[in-house]
């Protein structure tokens, strides 16, 4: 049973540090397909990016930059980290990728997250203090539309439907397979246990235990509901890297991206980041030893996802870490991970390798 | 039974600590069986700080929420700073679960250089823990400076304090854990609607 890698991307603009350079809007977004493209020619099997409506992130509209990349690449699995779930309309989020998965002929799957971003609620006519039962109620009609041709329904936060069919209907009947991405919420690990669904944990600003929590949950509530065993589970897993050769260089290239960080920069050193959260920063094979060692923790996984592409690192060593990635280390990555995989832990399910249907 | 004592003293040796310690005896002499742990917070300056910034508590900083957050009983005290608890002593309180201290007995004091700042207790720290939903006892303990060199007065509301916080331990319910909804009650709670 194989395992799946890949990279996903937050789509920030940020201006390099070491030489204050910022790309403008054109050159990130052109820089976001230049890398997908790369992540299909090096190996990877996924390519997902993040969904923002506010400055200094440029991908609003996925669905657009995924059909754009589909039609340029033959095998990529093309995904979102994540699909807003709680202010996306759920009919728009059903027709955008189903027709998403007919362009790329099924090469589609989906993550569903809450978004961490307060004033985003009201851009779309939504309120944060519902972030939890829009979450619930949206997915509920999304899972509903994509399964039923026809569908009436009635909820709390949107008119309601009336002999509604979401066109195009999903390619040959088969819904994309669903992630829920949570950082803290119990709720949304009970959510995908519920339906089935595949659960990643993001890995990536916060220690392992936290997110063993919240992964050993999913995998026992999974089982609960009657899908298959806790591990036979879809569980996805961040990570964030940068490799060199030589880990000395890769430490001496990276500080000065870490220390300057949007979102952990200018709090903990390097050395104290590294020891408490998943980061990695070194030679390729302080990298494998650091993913195989999630295993440890998690239990035999379905797929792992690398953050590389931020805190202004020039797309030039973005690429490069990708060379890195899909020669040095992923494929030992494949090797070692099926040593020992037991054989009834499933794959992702993919387009004409779904899951078993599991009513609840 | 476990007693935490949380002191947000910055000298070594330290007034804070020196009347953190006294409560902490007074209480745990009335416990049978009590444990008492002291959390300086001036050891976990620096990590309170990184939580912020990264969203996540450090290892050391980690173990001293959970003391907190499992103690059957917590004695707060902080030296009063600028008409108000020091801001390393609400850090801390910041990045704490805001459900932890939830019914839980709490005893607050603060130090300062005169008595004139007695008040910032009621006015500052017990309106703080009441937002946690603790239970903070009547007696609020305040030491200035002038009260280390007299007998009366500071032992007398330390045993007070101690004595109705040990009262409220000894008959403390062991907290239950919050329930856990399964979705399919969540789904019909919003279809109920």
């Amino acid at each position: 049973m194989k395992m799946q890698f890949g990279i996903f991307t937050v789509g920030d603009v940020t201006t390099d540090p070491t030489t204050g350079t910022t790309p403008s809007e054109h050159e990130r977004v052109k820089a976001m397909v230049a890398i997908a493209l790369k992540a299909e020619e090096v190996g990877l099997d996924v390519f997902a990016t993040g969904e923002h409506h506010n400055p200094p992130f440029v991908p609003s509209s996925p669905t657009t930059l995924l059909g754009y990349i589909a039609a340029r690449t033959s095998r990529l699995v093309l995904s979102t980290s994540t699909t807003l779930i709680t202010t996306n309309d759920p009919v728009k989020i059903a027709e955008d990728y189903a027709m998403l998965q007919h362009l790329a002929d099924g090469r589609v799957d989906l993550m569903m997250g809450r978004g961490n971003t307060g004033p985003v609620y009201p851009w779309f006519g939504q309120d944060i203090r519902d972030g939890i039962p829009l979450a619930i109620e949206n997915y509920a009609l999304l899972h509903r539309l994509w399964r039923e041709d026809v569908v009436d329904w009635k909820g709390r936060f949107r008119t309601p439907l009336q002999g509604f069919t979401s066109t195009p209907r999903p390619l040959d009947g088969l819904p994309p397979f669903v992630w829920h991405g949570s950082i803290r919420s119990p709720e949304i690990a009970e959510q995908a246990a519920y339906y089935g669904d595949g659960f990643f944990a993001n890995n990536i600003f916060w220690p392992k235990e936290h997110f063993q929590r919240l992964i050993d949950l999913y995998r026992q509530r999974y089982a609960h509901y009657g899908h298959g065993t806790p591990e036979q589970a879809i569980v996805g897993l961040g990570g964030q890297v940068f490799m060199r050769a030589r880990s000395q260089d890769a430490v001496r290239e990276f500080r000065p991206y870490f220390d300057n960080a949007p979102v952990y920069g200018h709090g903990p050193s390097l050395e104290e980041f590294t020891a408490e959260t998943p980061l990695t920063v070194g030679s390729p094979q302080q990298v494998i030893e650091r993913t195989l060692s999630f295993r440890d923790t998690f239990g035999d996984y379905q797929r792992q996802l690398f953050l590389l592409d931020h805190a202004g690192l020039p797309l030039k060593t973005v690429l490069e870490q990708l060379d890195i990635l899909g020669e040095e280390v992923v494929p030992v990555l494949r090797k070692e991970f099926a040593v020992g995989r037991p054989a009834e832990v499933p794959e992702t399910p993919a387009h004409g390798r779904p899951t078993l249907e599991v009513s609840s | 039974m476990r007693i935490v004592a949380v002191t947000a003293g910055l000298t070594r040796p330290s007034s804070t600590r020196l009347l953190a310690d006294r409560l902490a005896a007074a209480v745990a002499g009335r416990l049978e069986g009590a444990e008492v742990e002291v959390v300086e917070l001036r050891e976990l300056a620096t990590e309170i700080a990184h939580a912020f910034v990264t969203g996540f508590p450090g290892r050391t900083l980690r173990e001293a929420l959970d003391a907190v957050a499992s103690a059957d009983g917590l004695i707060a005290v902080t030296p009063i700073f600028t008409a108000s608890y020091s801001g390393l002593f609400k850090s801390f309180f910041d990045v704490l679960d805001p459900d932890a201290l939830a019914g839980k007995p709490v005893l607050i004091a603060a130090t300062g250089g005169t008595a004139r700042h007695s008040l910032a207790l009621e006015h500052a720290l017990r309106p703080m823990f009441s937002y946690l939903r603790a239970i903070v006892v009547p007696t609020a303990v305040y030491a200035a400076s002038e009260d280390w060199g007299t007998e009366d007065g500071l032992s007398e509301r330390t045993d007070r304090a101690a004595e109705e916080l040990a009262a409220l331990v000894r008959d403390r319910k062991p907290a239950s854990e919050p329930a856990f909804v399964p979705f399919a009650e969540r789904l019909a709670a919003l279809a109920d609607e």
